[in-house]
This record gives C-alpha cells, structure tokens and sequence, in this order.
C-alpha cells in the first residue's frame, strides 16, 4: 500500500540536519599506550605529539618512560634534554663537525627555537599539557633502580614506579607505540 | 557541496557536517550546532567560541586546542570539561569553522 499525498499539499523534505559524529562507539574504548625509551629531545616529541593528538580526539593514553625516557620525566632533567648531530646522518651535515666542542648546544638552541617557532611546548609544560588533558604518565621500575631515583625526583604527575608486567596488564588491547 | 537545514537556516557543510562557509554562521545558529552535538552552551563555552572565531577572522586558520588553550587563558583540562571527548573539533564546529589543522 503506497501513502497518496494530498493535492495541494508538499510533503516535507529530510529536515534532520547533517552532524559529525563525535562519539561513534567504534571510537569508545580505544586505548593507546606509548613506551618512550628516548632521551634526546629530538626524540622525546614524537610520542608527546602523538600522546597530545591521540588524547584531543577522546582515546585514553598512557605513556611508559623508561631507560633512557626517564630523562623526560625526571625534575633534574626533563628541560634538560638535548639534541646531537653525532651518529645522526639526518642533518646532512659532516658528521665531524658534531663533535665539536659546543656543537651539541647549539644544535639543541636551533631545534628549541624552530620547536618554539610552531608554538609547541618544551617538554615539561607538554607534559603538563598531555596530562590536563586527561593523559596518564608511568615509570619503569627497572629504570629507576638501575638510576637510583624514587619518585621524589619524578614530576609529581607521574602516577607511579610500575614494573613492565604492570604496565603489559594495564595496557591490555591497547593499540601500541615504541619509540 | 551538500547543504543542510539547521535552525531554519540552510548552511553549506562538507561531508561530515562542519559548515564550509564561516559567514553563515551566527550566535543562533552556534547555540544549535552545540545542541546537536549534545552541549548547552554556558558563558565559558561562549568565550571560546568566540575567541575561534575572533581568532579565524584575524589568522585564517582555526585554532588548536593548544592556541585556545594558551591564547585565551583557559586551562586544557577545563576545555576537555567543556567540550569532552573532541574538544579541538567540537569547538570548530559549534563557531562554524574547518577542523584545526595544526598538530599541536
């Protein structure tokens, strides 16, 4: 049986407006987990651009420093970090000049200012950035014995010492990210 | 480009929904953007969407969460209160803007 429509009359088009969908539920419950090893600073942003990107478009995160991605959370050294031209062949530049003496300061000045350039933040305010935003930072256990550091010398932010079992269990179906 | 009706207005939107054309929008027409979308929008909600779109009349490009964030005084953690889950795409398409291109 087929609705007739009156003559003289229009029946009324679609109304329902177009919207993004924000909140699919294929998008609820993704999980993301980034283990940051690095401790240079050309190699600490990757996983806070990735940890901020992931966190803005609603997906939990966890980051896991260890070894040398301690120095990312550590107080004494987490402004600290620098970046090398030795052993990098990247900046297409004799790799002997690298070791010259004040070499390594300068190239941290340069990658700081071109960083601060695009209005990202230095490494500890990122940090504060990533965790307002919902982010959450672990320790490795093995890092911190093997650094004899407690976490008193950890940002006040990082939730905890984990060992790498703990960190492997409250990750479970977490997508995941070594860098 | 499709068109869609909201609010009695008939606005130009791309696939997804986000208004193409910034001059089609208005304080009425963002108040029902946020309501499609699941907000109310409050005097805090209100401070950005007008500082994004203060911000694209003047820089041409919708602001990052970060630029919000930092630009107008807001701390991160109380724009995810206010837009949560999305909050740098949201606040884009509640002021009738592109989604943010930057990275951070």
């Amino acid at each position: 049986m087929t609705t007739q429509t009156a003559p003289g009359t229009t029946q009324a088009p679609s109304t329902a407006p177009l919207v993004p969908s924000f909140d699919t539920p294929t998008s609820e419950g993704r999980k993301l987990a980034i283990i940051c090893s690095k401790g240079t600073l050309d190699m600490a942003y990757p996983g806070l651009i990735l940890a901020n990107a992931a966190l803005g478009e609603g997906v939990e995160t966890h980051l896991f420093f260890t070894f040398w991605g301690f120095d990312m959370i550590n107080k004494k050294t987490s402004g600290e970090l620098k970046f090398t031209m030795l052993g990098n062949t990247a900046t297409h530049l004799p790799q002997g000049l690298g070791g010259i003496p004040g070499m390594t300061h300068l190239a941290t000045s340069q990658l700081k200012k071109s960083i601060a350039e695009l209005d990202i933040p230095e490494v500890p305010e990122f940090l504060d950035q990533i965790v307002g935003s919902g982010g959450h930072l672990w320790a490795c256990r093995m890092s911190a014995d093997m650094q004899h550091l407690t976490e008193a010398d950890l940002r006040d932010d990082v939730e905890g010492i984990i060992s790498a079992s703990d960190f492997i269990e409250l990750t479970e179906g977490a997508q995941l990210l070594f860098i | 480009m499709p068109t869609t009706t909201i609010a009695g207005h008939a606005v130009e939107v791309n696939d997804e929904g986000f208004l193409t054309r910034p001059e089609q929008w208005s304080d009425d027409l963002g108040a029902e953007l946020a309501r499609l979308i699941g907000i109310e929008l409050t005097d805090e909600h209100w401070k950005l969407v007008h500082f994004l779109r203060d911000d694209f009349a003047r820089q041409g490009e919708t602001a990052t969460l970060r630029r919000v964030s930092t630009q107008s005084g807001t701390p991160v953690k109380s724009i995810f209160h206010l837009f949560p889950g999305k909050p740098a795409k949201k606040m884009a398409y509640v002021a009738g803007l592109p989604k943010p291109k930057g990275c951070v």
